[in-house]
């Protein structure tokens, strides 16, 4: 198979066209996916028998938070994978992820808290999920800090990269949090591959919106990887052409 | 570090930049002391904020400490690679060719000994004052050794990432205290354990795993974060 294509992708001209081009492709099919599946949340899955309507923030707070992390490890991968083979691109989109990965971290955190007052009456409890969901965007925070802090871009983005993967350990006690710790906050419900813990006709609308936020994500990060390279290489003639 | 052209075995090199930094910190050595008056003086304020009732500290006491020794470990921290990369000796180090990770091993081995060994020594009877009996003084030496230690390789990472900024101390705060959280839960759940005479080797015997991955991967990035700074 011939790879040269994908080569051709870490070159700033040829990403910033495919990611422009990607970015419709992503956004118009995430963003009726999600209308359908908020439909069917709302209107079609029928109450829970327990918690009535107000589980239905699960749609929204589920994939948010699984975002949280994903959207980290893509992060780190990037920056990981930027400061190995000193890839600049790879450095462009690290740098693209902070700013959506940080505002799913709080929307998970924001509907939490919205979900958490009527069902355990608290805004919030010092339980480990939501504390090392917390911590997650302290980690966020501190990596646009560190960003922010330097002048020369090419040294911002190698720091960045370092605080990256160490922040990388703390993902899976986020994720097993759930499972190490007896808390407050339930297990793990959703699977894509085994059998959910929760009912069926709930699964197919929280699976098409996880598939939604991804996609959404996706869109995001194309806009930001393009917003980078404009400012990265501004310098450069075939941007100036382009333009133009 | 090559001596008049032979080159130093690790384990010599090692010996002599911990002999290096001890024998700076003994020509300056209320710099070493300085941690240790933090620390005391952090646990001091408690009592003041919350309630003098010895039975009431007792129940916090863990937490206290483990607070106080993360605060004492980040601002003693701060100035961990500093003064190096200010005289030129930290270039010297990148130059050399030797394993930089390494050299900076030896260096965080090297702080810790000055600032967070003597804060472990002093724990037992700092404790003592939240109402926390001497007796158990090994287990709190163990938990807090360990503990201390992984401090000292998170917060060097963090000096390192943050060494050639102008206004560093908030920025390394900032990095490195949402890193030491695991740190101050399972030292924090082994402490407890102990007083309440359960078995701690839970808590404790993640602790360690911590701290050796620490050990191992760490240098590795503080190297990186080093090289970014000499540039």
């Amino acid at each position: 198979m011939n790879w040269v294509w994908f080569h051709k992708l870490a070159s700033p001209p040829t990403a910033y066209a495919f990611a422009r081009t990607l970015r419709p492709w992503l956004l118009w099919p995430s963003l009726s996916m999600m209308l359908w599946a908020g439909y069917a949340a709302l209107f079609v899955v029928p109450p829970d028998y327990q918690q009535l309507d107000a589980y239905r923030i699960i749609f929204v707070h589920v994939p948010a938070a699984s975002l949280s992390l994903m959207v980290y490890s893509i992060m780190a991968i990037a920056a990981g994978i930027g400061l190995i083979w000193r890839m600049k691109l790879a450095h462009a989109v690290a740098a693209a992820c902070v700013l959506p990965g940080s505002v799913f971290t709080v929307l998970a955190l924001v509907t939490g808290a919205i979900w958490g007052k009527p069902m355990w009456g608290a805004w919030w409890a010092w339980d480990p999920r939501l504390t090392t969901e917390l911590i997650l965007l302290f980690l966020y925070l501190g990596y646009m800090a560190l960003r922010a802090s330097f002048d020369d871009i090419g040294r911002a983005d190698r720091a960045a990269a370092v605080l990256a993967l160490v922040g990388l350990v703390n993902i899976p006690i986020i994720k097993y949090s759930v499972v190490w710790w007896n808390s407050l906050h339930q297990g793990k419900t959703l699977s894509i591959w085994g059998k959910s813990s929760i009912d069926p006709s709930m699964v197919m609308p929280l699976l098409v919106m996880l598939l939604a936020f991804v996609m959404f994500f996706g869109a995001i990060l194309c806009d930001g990887l393009c917003a980078q390279i404009l400012r990265r290489e501004r310098h450069a003639q075939w941007l100036t052409k382009q333009v133009q | 570090m090559s001596v008049s052209g032979h080159t130093l075995s690790p384990f010599t090199q090692f010996a002599l930049i911990l002999r290096r930094d001890l024998r700076l910190a003994v020509r300056r050595w209320d710099q070493v002391l300085q941690p240790l008056v933090f620390f005391v003086v952090v646990i001091t304020l408690f009592p003041l904020a919350i309630s003098p009732e010895l039975s009431e500290l007792r129940r916090i006491a863990t937490g206290i400490l483990w607070v106080a020794a993360m605060l004492a470990s980040l601002l003693a921290g701060e100035a961990l690679f500093r003064p190096d990369l200010e005289d030129g000796v930290m270039e010297q180090w990148v130059l050399t060719g030797q394993p930089l990770p390494w050299l900076l091993l030896a260096k965080t081995v090297g702080h810790w000994l000055l600032t967070g060994f003597p804060l472990v020594l002093v724990a037992p009877w700092v404790a003592t004052a939240l109402g926390v009996e001497f007796d158990h003084w090994r287990l709190m030496i163990l938990t807090l050794a360990l503990g201390t230690a992984l401090l000292s390789v998170l917060g060097a990472i963090g000096a390192a990432l943050t060494v050639g900024l102008r206004r560093g101390n908030m920025l390394m705060a900032m990095l490195v205290l949402p890193l030491e959280m695991p740190v101050l839960i399972f030292g924090a759940k082994a402490l407890d354990f102990g007083l309440q005479g359960d078995v701690v080797t839970g808590p404790l015997s993640v602790l360690a795993a911590m701290l050796l991955l620490g050990l191992v991967l760490g240098p590795f990035a503080m190297a990186a974060a080093i090289r970014i700074g000499v540039e």
